[in-house]
């Protein structure tokens, strides 16, 4: 849960982007990195394999500033997306205050998001949420490829609780801020 | 929330003495207090050279990996890790399963003084965090940042985001 320390009057929150192999959480990440004024961010940390797949997690510490006195803090995570890393992912989500399921919206990947999904609530569930109330966002990235499923489609499958959606083509920036601002109101909300 | 950590004024300044008296007592470089999500709660020494945000991320997930490392041959967690450099290194402690503590030290002290004196800080230290989760327990519907944020916490902390964003 997020950390707030009345002292030296801090409060730091932790979003994880979740999702299947390859469905684009880096990238989201890595796109915000690029765009956010440098005195906002920390440094990008990729605990990533030579051909560039999560290992253990991406992270990135961004700056808010400060509200009500506060200095704000948000610590971006991705866990590693491969269906054999789940000790992996289920670690990243300790603590978490906000999530981001990335769907990869491509329609040969449908059952490796619905299958992604089912293994966030489980994990979820492991550390006591639940993801009916955690603060919660679906992103269908890559809308740009030419093979993928409709959004009423995705919304079927991967959105039964209607929580906020975007469509993303994370790779030029489109929808990832919009994902990420959405999710953090819903995060501070819940502080607040 | 079971993982919440929320520090107070009061608790804050006894939690600085005591990571002073250990920073004192070891000779160390500096002393982290880091919550089990990646968080830092507080520091002593010099830590100007130190990224604190990252370091802070990566012994929290350096701690839960090893916790399950520690898992999978029968034990229940390994309550310390050390890190060997060639000039520092690094030791972490586990107080009451939600904070950790980092110490990190170079040849001026030893790794003997450093465990025997943390081992006596963490038993400080929890007895201190002990209270804090039962202040948190106690605290009514387990939201004790409600007052001391008021009402337009939300939407101000809207219209940052939307400057951040711009």
């Amino acid at each position: 849960m997020s950390l707030i320390n009345y002292s030296s009057r801090e409060i730091n929150c932790k979003v994880v982007y979740y999702g299947c192999g390859l469905c684009g959480k880096t990238t989201n990440i890595k796109y915000i990195y690029g765009k956010v004024a440098p005195e906002a961010k920390g440094k990008l940390i990729s605990l990533a394999t030579e051909l560039d797949r999560t290992l253990f997690f991406d992270f990135m510490p961004l700056d808010l500033g400060s509200i009500k006195g506060f200095k704000t803090r948000f610590h971006l995570y991705t866990v590693p997306g491969q269906v054999f890393y789940n000790a992996s992912r289920k670690l990243i989500l300790k603590g978490v205050d906000g999530v981001v399921f990335v769907a990869d919206s491509q329609v040969e990947r449908l059952e490796a998001n619905v299958e992604s999904l089912a293994n966030l609530q489980e994990n979820l569930a492991e550390h006591g949420f639940n993801i009916e109330t955690i603060p919660f966002v679906i992103q269908y990235n890559k809308r740009d490829l030419p093979n993928i499923a409709s959004v009423e489609e995705l919304r079927a499958q991967l959105n039964k609780w209607n929580v906020p959606e975007f469509e993303a083509v994370a790779s030029s920036g489109i929808g990832v801020f919009e994902t990420l601002k959405a999710v953090a109101k819903m995060v501070l909300k819940n502080l607040g | 929330m079971p993982e919440n950590v929320n520090v107070f004024e009061d608790d804050f300044w006894a939690i600085n003495e005591k990571l002073n008296q250990l920073l004192k007592s070891t000779n160390a470089l500096s002393v982290l207090l880091i919550d089990k999500a990646g968080q830092l709660i507080t520091t002593a020494g010099d830590i100007s050279q130190l990224d604190t945000t990252s370091f802070a991320s990566l012994s929290a997930a350096d701690f839960a990996a090893t916790s399950q490392l520690a898992m999978l041959v029968g034990e229940k967690e390994f309550a310390t890790l050390f890190h060997q450099g060639e000039k520092q290194n690094i030791y972490v402690a586990s107080i009451e399963a939600r904070v950790m503590l980092a110490v990190i030290f170079d040849q001026r002290t030893t790794l003997g003084l450093v465990r025997v004196r943390v081992k006596q800080t963490v038993a400080e230290l929890e007895k201190l965090f002990q209270n804090i989760f039962a202040k948190l327990e106690g605290a009514p519907s387990g939201q004790p940042a409600e007052s001391a944020f008021g009402t337009d916490f939300a939407s101000e902390a809207e219209s940052e985001l939307d400057n951040l964003f711009k």
